[in-house]
């Protein structure tokens, strides 16, 4: 098991941004009354938000960076690294980081590199950005953008993926700082569930053929061709509703944390279903795990700040707080973190 | 087996009990759906400590199917 610990590393402010159009699920063509009422009861998506065509995830991220940056009053020269975390990149090649690099107008002396993960991004990202902050040669700065714009790999025909997913970008504002508490980290992966969530084609596996156009009904209100997301949802469920209590129950035991001196446990969420039975099998109160689900789907790497934001921005501006968040899905990946947050910086919403 | 068929008739909420049995044909059921494979997955991981995948529902024709996967995996 992979366990790490993180010092001098203060999370200083959180920020998201989502594009202004909102798809409702109510009025899709996919569900008649009775199965919409099913779906969203099962769910909890009713509706998300949805990038036009001209909006990458990295258009979301830098908006939020830039409000971020404003409100933390941080001097751009002084950003020492940016990790960019997404499945869905502006390019193939080069990597997006570059591309914001210069967008955002960040000095040349910037470590700057994208990480390719879904759902357990936002915590695999908080790792290495911490992990870096700690062998700059400065008391540096960070920023951790995190995001997918996932509907635009969702067939419109698809009930099992483009009714769930929505479009998000986010901006996590890190500095190196000695007077914070550590931050604690359980890691893993299992490959060989790589197949539950999967976009068969365009990669350099399966490379783009005509085929890779053609339409599959892969089962009842499932038809999609193999550029878009494939998902396998029990196999999904029943790797969350195992390994994510299983991942924070052995962060709890290995670092000794106080699990009911928790303020909040921040999933990434999927569906409503699942993320209940993960709860309840932690056995933690409702009223301590918020989510962003009901508004804006599963919104892959960026659930857990885009709840952060949405749903504790007053607490996380007004004390402090000690924080579990819980990442996984797609690889499959998943890991946890102990994190705690004292009078952060979260901007409103942002829309764009 | 009968305690198996008792908890997952325990996932449906419209159906008879008495319309369970080892021989029921569990996808041929009016109120069987995406959502209810969820809930017998978590019953099977709850109940028996089983991890059951997508293939073992799809691979799966009756509620005795089923339990031969739990049992071989406990």
């Amino acid at each position: 098991m992979a366990f790490l610990s993180v010092k001098n590393t203060k999370i200083t402010g959180i920020a998201a941004c989502v594009s202004k159009f909102i798809i409702e699920n109510k009025q899709s063509p996919l569900f008649d009354t009775e199965s919409l009422t099913a779906f969203i009861n099962g769910t909890g998506v009713e509706r998300k938000r949805k990038a036009p065509a001209d909006t990458c995830t990295s258009d979301l991220c830098i908006a939020a960076a830039e409000q971020l940056i404003k409100d933390l009053q941080w001097n751009k020269e002084d950003i020492d690294i940016l990790i960019f975390v997404s499945q869905t990149p502006d390019y193939v090649l080069p990597a997006t980081a570059c591309v914001i690099q210069e967008r955002l107008g960040l000095s040349t002396d910037c470590y700057a590199m994208d990480i390719s993960l879904g759902c357990s991004g936002w915590v695999y990202g908080l790792q290495v950005v911490s992990s870096l902050l700690q062998s700059l040669d400065k008391k540096g700065k960070a920023l951790l953008l995190v995001g997918d714009t996932i509907l635009k790999f969702c067939s419109e025909t698809d009930k099992s993926t483009y009714p769930l997913f929505g479009d998000a970008g986010t901006a996590t504002a890190l500095e190196y700082n000695e007077n914070t508490g550590e931050m604690y980290f359980d890691m893993h992966t299992d490959g060989s569930g790589y197949k539950a969530i999967i976009i068969e084609d365009g990669g350099f596996r399966k490379q783009v053929t005509e085929s890779s156009f053609a339409m599959h009904n892969r089962g009842e209100g499932i038809s999609s061709n193999n550029l878009q997301l494939s998902l396998d949802g029990m196999d999904v469920f029943s790797f969350g509703i195992q390994r994510a209590p299983q991942s924070v129950n052995a962060l709890i035991e290995h670092f000794q944390l106080d699990k009911e001196g928790m303020d909040y446990f921040l999933f990434h969420q999927a569906n409503l279903f699942m993320n209940e039975k993960i709860r309840k099998k932690l056995q933690i109160p409702p009223e301590k795990v918020p989510y962003s689900l009901k508004d804006f789907g599963n919104t892959s790497s960026a659930t857990i700040p885009l709840t952060m934001v949405t749903q504790l921005q007053k607490d996380l501006q007004s004390r402090h707080l000690k924080n579990i968040a819980c990442g996984f899905g797609v690889g499959l990946s998943w890991g946890s973190v102990y994190f705690e947050t004292d009078c952060i910086t979260v901007p409103d919403l942002i829309e764009i | 087996m009968e305690a198996f068929i008792k908890h997952f008739a325990a996932q449906f909420d419209d159906t008879e009990v008495g319309e369970f049995t080892a021989t029921t044909v569990f996808k041929d059921l009016e109120e069987w759906s995406s959502l209810l494979a969820l809930s017998v997955i978590a019953m099977a991981d709850e109940e028996y400590g089983v991890k059951i995948k997508g293939e073992d529902i799809r691979n799966a024709k009756t509620i005795e199917d089923l339990y031969n996967v739990v049992k071989s995996k406990q």
